[in-house]
């Protein structure tokens, strides 16, 4: 069980607006050490915004947040929460790396200049042993002839993989992925998932904001299911995606299931 | 390079039609392409009416060629276009600095620094750049001296105004001061063009704010900001000859002062205007090979007349001199 290593997750009756809507109410949430969790429903449940939140991308209104026993975006003095200022926040998301929908590649820069910026400028690496690093997370994510090129000649499934070993080059604690394959086409869609398998196998620690149920099963050790704002079920990805006990749970499995090929619904099943 | 070669390209196809024509095997029909008697008809009136300028201003004595020629390397004109280029240069860059920190101040959530951005943006961008000028260079008479100390407290410092607003110092202060107030809406323009995705994304690899700024922000900019600048360098060449109200020894100024000594207007206007469209072409030249750098596969290529005409003479000029 997780109890022996401290959550590197804990969150807090976590609340957030935007304007008058509330898209997270009452959000608690514990993801232990070397644990993958995948956030799924449908959207507009405020999958995306808590991990934004994670990441402090996104204030909250209310509740607290906890990466790897680190207060995100706070400094707790005399009983009172004082907002981190810019640099502050970027030094408090050291822990943390994520990847994005839309990959969000620095355009200007080589894959292999994307993935060294941060740890050569942010981390304070020596740019060798920067550049060796990255060098074996194109290896890891099967990219090691496109070091020099640029995002704009890779297809969508390769940008990914190099914003996924972008994000490890800062040697993340906990890695975050908000719909890492929506925007893929569907062919392109296994070779990223591909490597998330493979984190996940190392105890890489990671939250995902996913559609992809068969993923989800096969990878999760654990699955919240969000509805509105809130978590409706959460539970190991067992108890979740077969044995939901919510009818809304039920619903959505069904709805998401019947629209999707059988090949990418079946555990373990992608075509390759 | 990709004109000339549609150009070539529209060449085959004119070729191969022809001989589709004379060749009844290929095609049973025969392709007349459409006649335009409208075009035809204009570009005889026009150069019927080119001719006849041509023909005055080479008989018409007024115009003096031998003066103008006399004129077009005299030194005192030849200071005067280093004075305008001089200026136009140094207000340019008062001008990018002011409009990148206006910019930025603009952004910013501090609702002060953006309201007084916005402020100076509306009054410098308003206000014509004519009064503007006159109005630094009578600075004196609204402040008679240049207090540098504490507010409120006795200065440590008092200048005479009159000495310090030089015509230099004025000209500096109305073109700079103007231009920031048009570079900070380029710029804008351009840090607003950059997606959100790549804030987040430097951020979330722990990026700190100004780091962002200048290392994945700023560079995205240039591409949307780097093209309307060299407009305004073009345009800044120009309205620099307003400073010749100023007295400040400009080009226009230089040959205001030679005709007013000798009554040849006309030639010395034209030598005036030579040296002009000579710098502003120029630049114009640097323009569009930055255009061309920072726009790659943004900038569409145009298929009028005059740049099917001059499409192979610029490929080679870039492919040879100025480009990689």
């Amino acid at each position: 069980m997780t109890f022996l290593a401290p959550p590197m997750v804990e969150i807090h009756n976590l609340s957030k607006r935007f304007g008058d809507i509330e898209v997270l109410s009452d959000i608690n949430l514990k993801v232990g050490t070397g644990e993958v969790c995948c956030l799924i429903g449908p959207s507009g449940a405020g999958k995306s915004t808590l991990i934004r939140c994670i990441n402090y991308l996104e204030k909250v209104n209310a509740g607290t947040i906890h990466v790897n026993g680190h207060l995100v975006g706070y400094r707790r003095k005399n009983g009172r929460l004082h907002e981190l200022t810019g640099r502050e926040a970027a030094r408090s998301r050291e822990d943390t790396a994520m990847v994005f929908q839309h990959f969000n590649l620095f355009p200007h820069m080589t894959v292999l200049e994307n993935i060294t910026d941060a740890p050569i400028h942010v981390k304070r690496e020596r740019r060798a042993s920067a550049e060796a690093h990255a060098q074996a997370l194109l290896e890891r994510v099967g990219l090691t002839s496109k070091a020099s090129a640029y995002p704009r000649e890779l297809s969508g499934g390769q940008k990914q993989r190099v914003a996924i070993a972008r994000a490890l080059a800062v040697r993340p604690k906990l890695l975050l992925f908000d719909e890492p394959t929506s925007a893929l086409d569907p062919e392109l869609v296994s070779e990223v998932l591909e490597v998330m398998r493979d984190l996940a196998r190392e105890g890489q620690t990671m939250i995902v904001v996913t559609h992809e149920m068969g993923f989800a099963r096969e990878v999760a050790d654990k699955v919240a299911f969000m509805d509105q704002g809130r978590i409706v079920e959460y539970g190991s990805a067992a108890e979740v995606l077969t044995r939901p006990r919510f009818d809304r749970t039920r619903d959505f499995l069904a709805r998401v299931l019947r629209s999707h090929v059988p090949e990418a619904v079946g555990i373990g099943h992608h075509p390759a | 390079m990709k004109r000339w070669e549609r150009g070539e390209v529209t060449d085959v196809m004119e070729r191969t039609g022809a001989r589709a024509e004379r060749d009844p095997g290929t095609t049973t029909d025969i392709i007349v392409p459409a006649r335009h008697p409208g075009r035809w008809l204009a570009a005889a009136v026009i150069i019927v009416l080119c001719a006849s300028f041509a023909h005055s201003v080479a008989s018409n004595p007024g115009y003096q060629w031998n003066v103008v020629w006399q004129y077009l390397t005299y030194h005192t004109v030849l200071m005067g276009l280093g004075w305008t280029l001089a200026l136009t240069a140094s207000s340019m860059f008062i001008g990018i600095g002011l409009g990148i920190v206006a910019a930025l101040m603009r952004q910013s959530s501090n609702p002060i620094l953006s309201v007084v951005a916005a402020a100076y943006i509306w009054l410098f961008r308003g206000a014509p750049l004519m009064v503007q000028l006159i109005f630094w260079y009578n600075l004196a008479a609204l402040y008679p001296t240049i207090d540098i100390g504490l507010p409120f407290l006795p200065p440590l410092v008092s200048l005479s105004t009159n000495e310090v607003i030089t015509p230099l110092v004025a000209a500096l202060l109305g073109l700079g001061l103007n231009e920031g107030a048009y570079m900070a809406e380029i710029v804008r323009s351009g840090l607003l063009s950059v997606d959100s995705g790549q804030r987040e994304a430097a951020q979330s690899l722990g990026m700190s704010p100004a780091y962002t700024l200048r290392r994945i922000i700023l560079p995205q900019a240039l591409r949307v900001i780097v093209p309307p600048t060299g407009n305004e360098v073009i345009g800044m060449l120009k309205a620099t000859s307003l400073v010749s109200i100023l007295a400040f020894s400009d080009l226009l100024y230089s040959v205001q002062g030679i005709y007013g000594r000798t009554f040849q207007t006309i030639p010395l206007l034209i030598v005036a205007t030579i040296w002009y469209l000579v710098a502003s072409t120029l630049l114009s030249l640097v323009q569009q090979y930055l255009e061309r750098r920072y726009g790659r596969g943004h900038v569409r290529s145009p298929n009028d007349g005059l740049s099917l005409l001059l499409a192979p003479l610029r490929s080679a000029l870039f492919r040879g001199g100025l480009g990689k």
